[in-house]
């Protein structure tokens, strides 16, 4: 009886609710305003996480909550609802949507680049689009309302997700009954940010991460610069940024690595941002805790992959495998960090997944009430609207939701979701749930029926004895009306129907296949034992599932622990000391905290690991000068100079390359820029510690930048004609513009008077003053000879030339200009610039007194460079010795870190490759690679791994057959390819 | 510095003209003998102390000095401790029929539509490409050039490369005819909006339909009269017959299975896999069906994040213990194909030995091109086509040659980019 009381009258009352707008005109009735108030009672009301009120009352008035407690006082013109045994939750709020706001499609334009902006009066780069205010592009959608309100959401803040600068969004209640008038509960509600572009411009400029990175820290920096009075015209996009900057700051970002770079940037330009993360934290938790951001989390866990053809099984990587067995731990790793996070939809095929998602996360360790919290409280502060939201609290909005019992719990099912004190119902509480199996007694026939889903889509077997007969069956209002033919293959059918209620037998009016009218009665069976094991079985799959251990890094061929520094001695190596010592036959190698500690004859070990290294080659890491590993992208292609630009944000320390790298013996690379452009990026050194940080393995004092000269950077071999300079000549009237423009802004910065922050023009002062050097990409003599005299004619040197393919016919030149040549061994052909490249180019370059190595542009060459130096001996005879030093000090001396690596010398960085023979023969594999004491790979270990692979990606797949044989959604085989990146890449495919 | 000058003075012996590139050398008459050279027959043999004789371009007696006296005929060379080989061939490759890769109008290797196999590379090799002659110096002598792209790229041919014109420089003319097999497993077109990860390919089935309907649509018009000529169909009929070999493009483990019961159900008689990554799962299957395998360039990277970072590298030594006829290719590459010495050499790191290395760049090679007769290894009645080098010439340090011949030619070492390196040291020499 309850039940019914609690649902009568509804519709009116929402009725009066709706015209509540005073000051309108009416002309289609009376003014009629509604004053009453509507006083929830009997309720377990959940104020807050943790705070839980039994037997509670909720008042609430005019779409807000008057008053919440033990005991209410009752206003007289209040509709009591009895909510007996029924619990009370506030309604969630969703931080991150783009509810309501349609992102715009993708133009495409003409062929050729666009470089210019297209907008006048705004910052000069389209994709900041601070000024958009998405209350513009908003329409209520009431169908994307409706499943939000089901999957329990009250309110959204929702934003234009187009751009890098996205403007300020919007906060709606998601009150379908009301007008948007009533639902807007704030016109400002958050500013918000990302690393994509706007697909409103074509303009190419940011084409990469490292550039969207860099846009958005000059961003800032103008911004202030703006906000100070210093500029004359107008900037709608920075005007709005700044007026922006008392909103809450949220930075979208698509993963772990985005989270990261995002808390740089925090740091960087001293705004907070809460970052939207991409709910692979758990991949380096311990880093995303060390940001102390506040997030906002994604918890679209993925389908496990189909994996019953093995053959379509291999594509699928161990780490797809893995992503899919561990990221459900996320939520639960981001709590037990100690961050603040919300949790969102964003990112689910439909909000109505949240909670088969939340089940799983509940599964993998979710604490319930921190999960309310992230979809509640957490929401509402990060919002700045804890009073208002998030909470059953007076004052704040009366949305709230009904349940059967406690949230997430697995029996429970949600009522309604009241938004704005206004009803949502999502399943009726009214229905009586008759799911069960029944004997019906008609027309001197028994029959057994069974029902099941009755209050979703009902359905009905009826059974003569054994004999299946067809039926149909409709529940509606109360009443049950079942259909189904005499037997099997007649068709005269026999109807009945009932009014139904909690308890069986139910009677009433039967017409027979005759058209006579009879009576029938149903009454339930009991429960049988069938019913019980099945449950048993639901049971069953709430133990927990078994979670994979993280590796470092969490891919294929990671380390479970995360491999540390080891005292260890090389008894009786040849030792390839790359000092005047030269090749030491039958001596000893000691490493001890990192360092190379002693070198010689019959060292005693102490407590140190002996490696016998007899008739085993021991040398200095290999360090490669151009490598475009380890990278999310390489080229920011968008602008001529792109001197802002930082490799080191766009690092992805996964890599597989790394690894391989190292099964090569590299233990240093330096990821380089491309050469879109004649003034390329920023590089980052990286020593390779597999499964570290990415600020472990960047050496930040290394700084060094890409210039690139030739086709590639007046865009030779790909269609597109308006970007200057499209000719050698154009190159360098660039640089020489740049570097003077450098000169008179160092010369205003030292001045005293106020200067606009510009990284690109601060990067090229580095240059400028020798505190950052260029490696620049370059082919023929003319352009080589012409980069060294406009270094000369602002008075510094270039540091290295890379490729260097006709530094042959210069080498006295550069020689002269003190720079160096890194080079390949043997390329030529691939276009028309490399038509006099010879492989002699390295034994020429070092024969007139150039410093010279050979490097590899390409991750597969990169593993063999031992090979690729002793194709110098090959052409052109460099003696062996010299002929290492092309891979290991030389280049070292290009990076300026020979202080620290390159050679074996104590004191020096113990980065040491234990060869299984000659170093620069083909049959020369690494058996030992190490990067300051740590061994990072090791033949043996490999195999060992090799073996874990296997296993783990045999125990996931049966895992994952598992779920289809659940019957769990499975998603088909795929790869993730990976995109291998040069010089001349342009687009980043991932 | 001093040693170095030393070196290249010595190399100056060499004439200095500079020109687009080396004259071809005159047809072998007479005898000569070669003495006191390390011969590595390409069988597995090593004579430590060999007697080459050669007479009007054939190798007409290889001996151990140290048992067998042999009265020494016409020009005598003395290679004491020198070794001798015989020319590296270069399968799968795409030389001189391309010249520079970045400019089109350079390119020839790839002809539109889907069915080519009366498209010729023969006809298009440029014999005086700079790119050919750069792979002597290396000892690659012989080559098989390969058209590229579609379902049937075309036919390929076998060139020795030291020629006037195309037509001297085919050795075989439509060794094979060469077929790329659909993937189960494709790449998605991010262009159209799709994932650009590999996904199963719904067409995979269909695709292979396609194939075989062409095959039989050939047979079925080799039976008729012909009268009206079907260029796609007339030029299969090699395959058919068996007196061509069928090259299968293939990669993926379902995929060469799959090739094995086509080669089964098709009655192809002579059909040759390529790339072949994932044999090494089948090789057993591979090794029944006496199918050989021609590789993919060793030097490429794992295919899968998962793969083993040296899969590559020990391909050959899986499938040659497993039975395996196996020759290492180049991946359709073109100046890439002078490194094919050192292909073979990094197989040595994964468990062959030098002479096994050898074979699968030599004897196997010859073989599967059916010119065993003729070519592959140093052997009484073949071309005399081998070099010689100062040392192990699978290793850098040691692939310095100094004689090579082709059918008893003594062809030129020097190439477009030796007389550069010289001309340019001889510029810093003047002002040293």
């Amino acid at each position: 009886m309850n039940k019914k009381l609690f649902f009568t009258g509804w519709l009116l009352f929402m009725f009066c609710m709706v015209s509540a707008q005073e000051y309108y005109p009416v002309n289609d009735g009376v003014k009629s305003i509604n004053t009453n108030y509507t006083l929830f009672k009997n309720a377990t009301l959940h104020l807050s996480p943790g705070k839980t009120i039994s037997n509670g009352s909720l008042l609430i008035k005019d779409g807000k909550i008057v008053s919440v407690g033990k005991s209410v006082d009752s206003p007289k013109n209040a509709v009591v609802i009895d909510l007996e045994g029924k619990h009370v939750y506030p309604s969630f709020v969703e931080a991150y949507s783009t509810f309501g706001v349609k992102t715009p499609e993708r133009s495409f334009g003409g062929r050729s680049p666009q470089y210019e902006a297209t907008r006048e009066g705004y910052y000069w780069n389209d994709h900041i689009r601070a000024e958009t205010n998405a209350l513009d592009a908003f329409k209520y959608d009431n169908k994307a309302a409706k499943d939000l309100v089901e999957a329990g959401f009250g309110a959204v803040s929702t934003h234009m997700a187009d751009g890098l600068a996205r403007g300020n969004g919007i906060l709606v209640a998601l009150n379908s009954e009301g007008n948007t008038a009533e639902r807007l509960l704030d016109t400002r509600s958050a500013q918000f940010f990302s690393f994509n572009k706007s697909n409103l411009s074509q303009q190419s400029y940011p084409s990469s991460v490292m550039g969207s990175t860099a846009l958005i820290r000059q961003v800032f920096e103008d911004a202030e610069w703006y906000a100070g009075g210093n500029v004359d015209t107008r900037d709608l996009s920075l005007e709005a940024l700044n007026a922006n900057m008392d909103l809450p700051q949220i930075f979208y970002g698509e993963g772990l690595y985005d989270d990261l770079r995002i808390a740089s940037l925090s740091k960087e330009t001293g705004v907070p941002f809460i970052i939207v993360g991409g709910g692979d934290e758990y991949k380096r938790i311990g880093e995303v805790k060390a940001t102390g951001a506040s997030y906002i989390i994604p918890i679209n866990f993925q389908d496990a992959y189909d994996v019953e053809d093995p053959y379509q099984a291999d594509f699928v990587s161990l780490s797809q495998m893995l992503e899919w067995n561990q990221a459900p731990t996320n939520p639960a790793k981001l709590d037990e960090a100690g961050l603040t996070f919300a949790i969102t939809s964003n990112g689910l095929k439909s909000p109505g997944m949240l909670s088969s998602m939340l089940k799983k996360a509940f599964k993998y360790g979710l604490d319930k009430e921190t999960a309310l919290a992230a979809l509640t409280t957490i929401p509402a502060q990060l919002l700045g609207k804890s009073e208002e939201l998030g909470t059953l609290s007076p004052n704040a909005w009366a949305n709230f939701l009904i349940t059967s019992g406690e949230l997430f719990e697995e029996e429970t099912i949600l009522y309604e979701n009241w938004v704005q004190g206004s009803q949502n119902v999502i399943k009726d509480a009214s229905i009586i749930d008759i799911d069960g199996s029944y004997t019906l007694n008609t027309g001197g026939k028994s029959y057994d029926m069974t029902i099941s889903k009755s209050t979703e889509r009902p359905s009905v077997t009826v059974k003569d004895g054994e004999t299946k007969l067809g039926s149909k069956v409709a529940y509606n209002d109360g009443w049950l009306n079942v259909t189904f033919t005499g037997d099997a293959d007649k068709k005269e059918y026999t109807r009945v129907i009932a009014q139904v209620s909690p308890n069986t037998p139910w009677s009433g009016k039967a017409i027979l296949p005759d058209g006579s009218e009879t009576s029938f009665n149903i009454s339930k069976k009991p429960s049988t034992e069938t019913e019980e094991e099945e449950k048993e079985d639901d049971d069953k799959e709430e133990v927990a599932p078994e979670v994979m251990p993280l590796t470092y890094p969490n891919v294929a061929y990671g380390y479970e622990e995360k491999p540390e520094a080891e005292t260890i001695l090389f008894k009786n190596a040849t030792v390839w000391t790359n000092e005047e010592a030269g090749i030491l036959e039958e001596t000893d190698v000691l490493v001890k905290n990192g360092k190379i500690a002693k070198v010689g004859k019959g060292l005693s070990a102490g407590g140190a690991k002996v490696v016998d290294a007899t008739g085993k080659h021991l040398t200095s890491g290999i360090i490669d000068e151009h490598s475009h590993i380890a990278a999310f992208s390489i080229n920011e292609s968008g602008q001529n100079s792109s001197a802002e630009v930082r490799m080191k944000d766009a690092v992805n320390p996964d890599d597989i390359d790394i690894y391989r790298d190292l099964a090569g013996g590299v233990t240093t690379i330096q990821l380089l820029h491309g050469s879109a452009n004649p003034i390329g990026g920023q590089s980052a050194v990286m020593k390779l510690k597999w499964g570290s940080s990415i600020d472990e393995m960047v050496l930040d004092d290394a700084k060094f930048i890409k210039f690139a000269l030739g086709e590639n950077v007046k865009q030779s071999n790909w269609g597109s004609y308006s970007r200057f300079p499209q000719t050698r000549m154009g190159v360098q009237q660039m640089f020489t513009d740049y570097f003077q423009r450098a000169k008179e802004y160092e010369a205003k910065k030292n001045s005293g008077e106020p200067y606009r922050t510009d990284y690109e023009m601060e990067t090229l002062v580095e240059i400028l003053n020798a505190d950052r050097f260029i490696t620049s990409h370059s082919y023929v003599q003319s352009e080589i000879n012409m980069l060294m005299k406009v270094a000369e004619s602002f008075d510094f040197r270039i540091n290295t030339f890379t490729h260097i393919l006709e530094g042959y016919k210069v080498a006295d030149k550069m020689q002269e200009h003190g720079v160096a040549g890194s080079t390949f061994s043997d390329w030529w052909a691939y276009k028309y610039e490399v038509n006099d490249a010879i492989p002699y180019n390295a034994a020429i370059m070092w024969s007139q007194g150039v410093l010279t190595g050979i490097n590899s542009d390409d991750a597969e060459m990169s593993r063999r460079l031992n090979q690729e130096a002793a194709k110098t001996m090959k052409y052109g005879g460099v003696p062996e010795e010299e002929a290492w030093k092309f891979v290991t000090l030389n280049p070292a001396k290009m990076l300026h870190i020979d202080d620290r690596t390159g050679s074996i010398k104590e004191g020096k960085d113990a980065d040491l490759v234990l060869w299984s023979t000659y170093p620069m023969s083909v049959s020369a594999v690494a058996e030992k690679t190490m990067v300051e004491g740590v061994v990072y790979f090791d033949i043996e270990t490999d195999k060992e791994l090799k073996e874990k692979v296997e296993a783990k990606k045999n125990k996931l797949s049966t895992m994952m057959l598992g779920a289809k044989n659940k019957g769990l959604k499975t998603q088909p085989a795929k790869k993730n390819e990976k995109q291998r990146l040069d010089c001349d890449t342009l687009e980043t495919l991932y | 510095m001093k040693t170095f000058k030393k070196l290249y003075i010595l190399l100056f012996f060499a004439v200095l003209s500079l020109q687009a590139q080396q004259t071809p050398a005159p047809v072998q008459k007479g005898d000569i003998t070669l003495t006191g050279g390390v011969a590595h027959i390409g069988n597995g043999e090593v004579i430590e102390n060999s007697l080459i004789f050669i007479t009007d371009g054939k190798i007409v007696g290889v001996y151990d000095a140290t048992t067998t006296k042999r009265p020494l005929k016409g020009e005598i060379i003395k290679i004491d401790g020198q070794h001798v080989y015989p020319s590296f061939i270069a399968l799968d490759t795409k030389l001189g029929l391309i010249e520079i890769e970045a400019v089109r109008a350079t390119e020839d290797q790839d002809e539109i539509g889907e069915y080519n196999p009366h498209i010729e590379a023969i006809v298009a090799y440029n014999a005086e490409s700079k790119v050919v002659e750069s792979m002597r110096p290396n000892g690659v002598l012989l080559a098989q050039t390969v058209p590229q792209g579609g379902t049937i790229s075309g036919e390929s041919s076998v060139v020795q490369l030291d020629a006037w014109n195309w037509e001297d420089a085919a050795i075989k003319r439509g060794d094979g005819i060469h077929l790329n097999w659909p993937n189960s497993f494709r790449r998605g077109r991010w262009w159209l909006g799709e994932d650009a990860g590999y996904s199963p390919n719904k067409e995979y089935a269909s695709n292979i339909t396609e194939i075989k309907d062409f095959m039989s649509q050939s047979a079925a018009y080799e039976a008729g009269d012909s009268s009206i000529k079907n260029l796609p169909f007339a030029a299969m009929q090699g395959v058919l017959d068996g007196s061509q070999n069928l090259y299968v493009h293939v990669d993926s483990e379902k995929e060469i299975l799959d090739v094995l019961k086509f080669k089964e159900e098709m009655n192809i008689d002579k059909l040759v896999l390529v790339g072949a990554y994932r044999a090494y799962k089948v090789a057993d299957e591979i090794a029944k069906a006496d199918v050989p395998v021609i590789l993919a360039r060793v030097h490429s990277l794992p295919e899968a994040e998962d793969d083993d970072y040296n899969i590559s590298f020990k391909m050959a030594a899986t499938l040659v213990e497993a039975g395996v006829k196996v020759a290492l290719g180049n991946s359709g590459e073109y100046w890439e194909a002078r490194n094919t010495p050192f292909y073979a050499g990094q197989t040595t790191a994964h468990g062959l030995s030098f002479e096994d290395a050898l074979q699968l760049i030599t004897k196997n090679a010859a073989e599967i091109l059916g010119m065993s007769d003729q070519v592959g290894t140093l052997e009484n009645g073949k071309d005399a086509t081998f070099f010689v080098s100062t040392g192990n010439a699978l290793e850098m340090k040691g692939n310095n040659l100094t004689h090579a011949f082709i059918n008893g030619r003594s062809i030129s070492l020097e190439s477009h980019q030796t007389e550069l390196w010289k001309r340019y040291m001889e510029k810093y020499d003047r002002t040293e």
